[in-house]
């Protein structure tokens, strides 16, 4: 076919490239930095894709497709690979039969996840083959080659990426086409393979050694593990997106760039380790290369002068080589590069969000409002825990709001709160859970308090869609990945189903029935569950007439600021409402709390056009 | 490039990017994203040369910082080059801990000066006015687009084309109305 160039995200060339590598089958739950692979793979129409309730199933679909004889994507976040890791690691020791690769999309820097974690370790933990791109033309070439060791050896694959490869743009030439020899799909009975029985799995695990001593003289010759000579004097040994910042830091070296980083070509380090004066590795996170190129017999150096925390840059690597002896001291901190001080500007609920209002709600109860005085002494008049999860509304953390105490993992909020509850706690606790959230992982947890008898409050907030990651459906909107209509699992009878009897579900844009609400699951002693319900603004646009305020009721109490709504803004001693932020009488809470009465429509306030 | 969440400032840089590959050049871009839709601080590295490493501009080497507000161009002013053009966005969206009264927005002056530590080319551009003007903010990207095109070796009918390739039909118009206000503001401003 013509080759072709085209301006690619690593997302989208490890979509591009998988597509073209005759995957037919690909399942994630959506997940920064990996969102965009599934989105991408959604949208050929010859293949099947989806959004799945979580990464475990994901994770258990790929592998009944790969055991069925047809290529098989699963992609993931970091986290999202613990969340899968039991089948990953039972894939691991069954092998695949078709190709099978698995994505961890790794966060190091912590842009959008809750904890900082080297995924390159599971790959030595599950004994299986690891490659690693350092941009796009890499994402979409290295996909061939994974799916090809899947079937050679029989093993899935894990293609690890990070934030900065997957949401990095850069020049890829798109130079094949779909592989016509997609196969055909036929499951072929084999028990010792796929039936781990502890009488099986005792006849695999040696064979996952072997496989390993293969791979490793098969990475010898890989032809992604690449000596670019340069200079005698230094080596660095480095891969993924640090092999970029290396070159531009060390221009004069010699390189021993890694595609496949587990297992790794021995004869080769040391070929290469012979012929410099000093081999370093240049790694973001842990010294995983460090540390296994150590065990290989070979001295090798890195994480005593790069951190092995956050994400790398070229000027921590300049600052590094510096400390190493490697580089003369790179032109020290200006002081014009002091970082002034401004107003940081932190993510924040949008305007028009249904989130605002249950949580302004939550804040003002239980004395949360206390929390507002910064005073340690305050929190211990706090009568309301809320334990959190994972979405946008975790941002109603951060003040005004302040209404959150605790956020881990998916679905946490509620085992948390069961937990907190059987320690004790004299506080009413109430558990905070999005609809995608709760479907993937805080279904088991309700079950849980169910049948121990819990006096939880559970708030599902249910704006219909996968807001944080970008608006994915789930199983909740009934519309799939690939963009059919589907049945939709309704949350309601889902929970009345397991055996919730106090079930509530309010408008998520009317204060008054919010605090109800709220109030009346406070004030009981059995589990109960609060859906809030209300269209996430961004998703579901609706034409809608912007509020204003009226200058001349407006007695400056500063209620309305206490919502931390974005639109509504505070200049000198002036609140205005911001006209092209604000979603108007989609809303409407500002409104329903101003005891002046001083916000309305912007057209019924009588010639006052306010600013 | 560097703004305010919700700003388009995504899709400007995707457009850069490809008008850059139409006219030639390697590529790589990188957007900063945290992790909101909306009301965080954004910044888009883009790199054009003839062989491009790393996605990442290193502090104090950026030829141009395009700021879409005004407090985020006194944010990123650090990675400008000696000597490097700021353009920036004659347009202030304070953030909540501003309306908060925890902390106070620069005014313009200060907002000069931090920028002057590095250059003396600081252009303010009348975007945001301009955008709303055609009747929509939301064209405020293809403003700020135009302003920088005439600092960049891509010819307008590339740009042009590489918008017709991002933006729906029937809105590319009124974008194509905006990118030439921008270059003709930029052009009015004396940027070259």
């Amino acid at each position: 076919m013509a080759k072709t160039k085209r301006l690619l995200s690593g997302n989208e060339a490890l979509a591009l490239g998988a597509y073209h590598a005759g995957v037919m089958v690909a399942a994630a739950y959506p997940g920064t930095p990996s969102t965009e692979i599934l989105e991408a793979m959604a949208k050929f129409d010859d293949i099947y894709a989806e959004w799945s309730t979580n990464e475990k199933v994901a994770m258990e679909l790929g592998m009944g497709a790969a055991y069925a004889g047809v290529r098989a994507l699963v992609s993931l976040k970091q986290v999202g690979l613990n969340v899968a890791s039991d089948p990953f690691m039972s894939a691991a020791i069954t092998g695949v039969n078709a190709g099978m690769v698995v994505i961890s999309a790794d966060d190091p820097g912590i842009h959008s996840t809750q904890s900082e974690q080297d995924n390159r370790h599971y790959a030595k933990f599950a004994k299986v083959p690891m490659l690693e791109p350092s941009d796009s033309q890499e994402a979409y070439d290295f996909m061939t080659y994974a799916f090809d060791i899947s079937e050679e050896f029989d093993t899935p694959v894990l293609l690890r990426t990070t934030t900065r490869i997957s949401h990095s743009k850069s020049v890829v030439e798109v130079n094949r086409s779909r592989a016509m020899n997609a196969r055909q799909s036929g499951f072929r009975h084999d028990l010792e393979k796929y039936v781990m029985l502890p009488v099986y799995a005792r006849l695999r695990a040696p064979l996952m050694e072997d496989r390993l001593v293969k791979l490793a003289a098969y990475a010898e010759s890989f032809p992604l593990n690449t000596i670019l000579w340069g200079g005698r004097r230094l080596g660095v040994v480095t891969s993924g997106v640090a092999y970029q910042y290396a070159r531009e830091v060390f221009p004069d070296a010699s390189f021993l760039k890694l595609g496949m980083t587990y297992p790794l070509p021995r004869n080769l380090l040391r070929q290469f380790a012979s012929e410099v004066d000093r081999m370093i590795a240049v790694e973001e996170l842990t010294p995983f290369l460090q540390e296994n190129i150590r065990a290989l017999g070979m001295e090798v150096t890195g994480k005593e002068f790069i951190p092995s925390v956050g994400e790398l840059n070229q000027r921590i690597i300049e600052e590094g080589g510096f400390r190493a002896g490697l580089l003369p001291e790179p032109s020290a901190r200006r002081e014009e590069d002091i970082v002034p001080e401004l107003p940081g500007r932190p993510p924040t609920l949008c305007s028009g969000c249904p989130h605002t209002g249950i949580f302004f709600v939550l804040s003002t109860m239980g004395q949360r409002s206390k929390l507002l005085d910064s005073d340690g002494k305050a929190q211990k008049e706090l009568k309301l825990i809320i334990t959190g999860d994972i979405g946008c509304y975790t941002l109603a953390t951060y003040p005004p709001l302040l209404a959150m105490d605790t956020t881990a993992c998916m679905g946490a909020s509620i085992g948390q709160a069961l937990g907190m509850e059987k320690a004790g706690v004299a506080s009413k606790v109430i558990a905070v859970i999005g609809d995608s959230t709760f479907l993937h992982s805080g279904i088991t947890g309700v079950v849980d308090g169910v049948y121990n008898k819990a006096g939880i409050t559970i708030i599902i907030l249910d704006n219909s869609t996968t807001a944080m990651t970008g608006h994915q459906d789930h199983p909740g909107t009934g519309i799939s990945a690939q963009g059919k209509k589907t049945r939709a699992v309704e949350l309601e009878p889902l929970v009345r189903g397991i055996g919730v009897e106090d079930v509530k579900v309010v408008d998520a844009f009317n204060v008054k029935a919010l605090r109800a609400a709220v109030r009346s699951s406070i004030d009981s002693p059995e589990m109960s569950v609060i859906i809030v319900r209300g269209d996430c603004p961004v998703h579901v646009r609706k034409q809608s007439e912007p509020m204003a305020v009226d200058a001349e009721k407006c007695d400056r109490c500063g209620t309305c600021l206490k919502i931390g709504c974005p639109a509504i803004q505070k200049e000198g001693e002036v609140v205005h409402i911001d006209t092209n932020l604000c979603v108007g009488d989609a809303c409407t809470i500002c409104q329903q709390l101003c005891p002046d009465r001083a916000i309305a429509l912007l057209s019924s306030l009588a010639g006052g056009k306010p600013k | 490039m560097v703004g305010v969440g919700g700003q388009g400032i995504i899709l400007a840089s995707d457009i850069l990017g490809e008008a850059a590959l139409a006219a030639g050049y390697d590529v790589k871009k990188t957007d900063t994203l945290g992790m909101a839709q909306r009301g965080g601080s954004v910044v888009s590295h883009m790199r054009i040369a003839e062989k491009v490493w790393s996605p990442l501009i290193k502090e104090g080497e950026a030829d141009i910082v395009l700021a879409f507000e005004k407090l985020e161009a006194a944010r990123w002013g650090r990675y400008l080059r000696p000597g490097g053009v700021a353009i920036i966005n004659h347009h202030a969206m304070p953030p909540l801990s501003v309306s908060l009264g925890t902390h106070c927005y620069p005014d313009d002056e200060e907002i000069r000066d931090m920028l002057k530590r590095r250059t003396e080319r600081i252009y303010f551009v009348e975007g945001a006015r301009k955008a709303i003007e055609l009747g929509d903010i939301r064209v405020l990207n293809m403003v700020m687009l135009g302003c920088t095109s005439l600092l960049l070796p891509i010819n307008v009918r590339t740009w042009k084309e590489c918008m017709s390739q991002r933006i729906p039909s029937k809105i590319l118009k009124v974008n194509f109305t905006a990118f030439d206000l921008g270059r003709k503001e930029a052009s009015d401003v004396n940027l070259r």
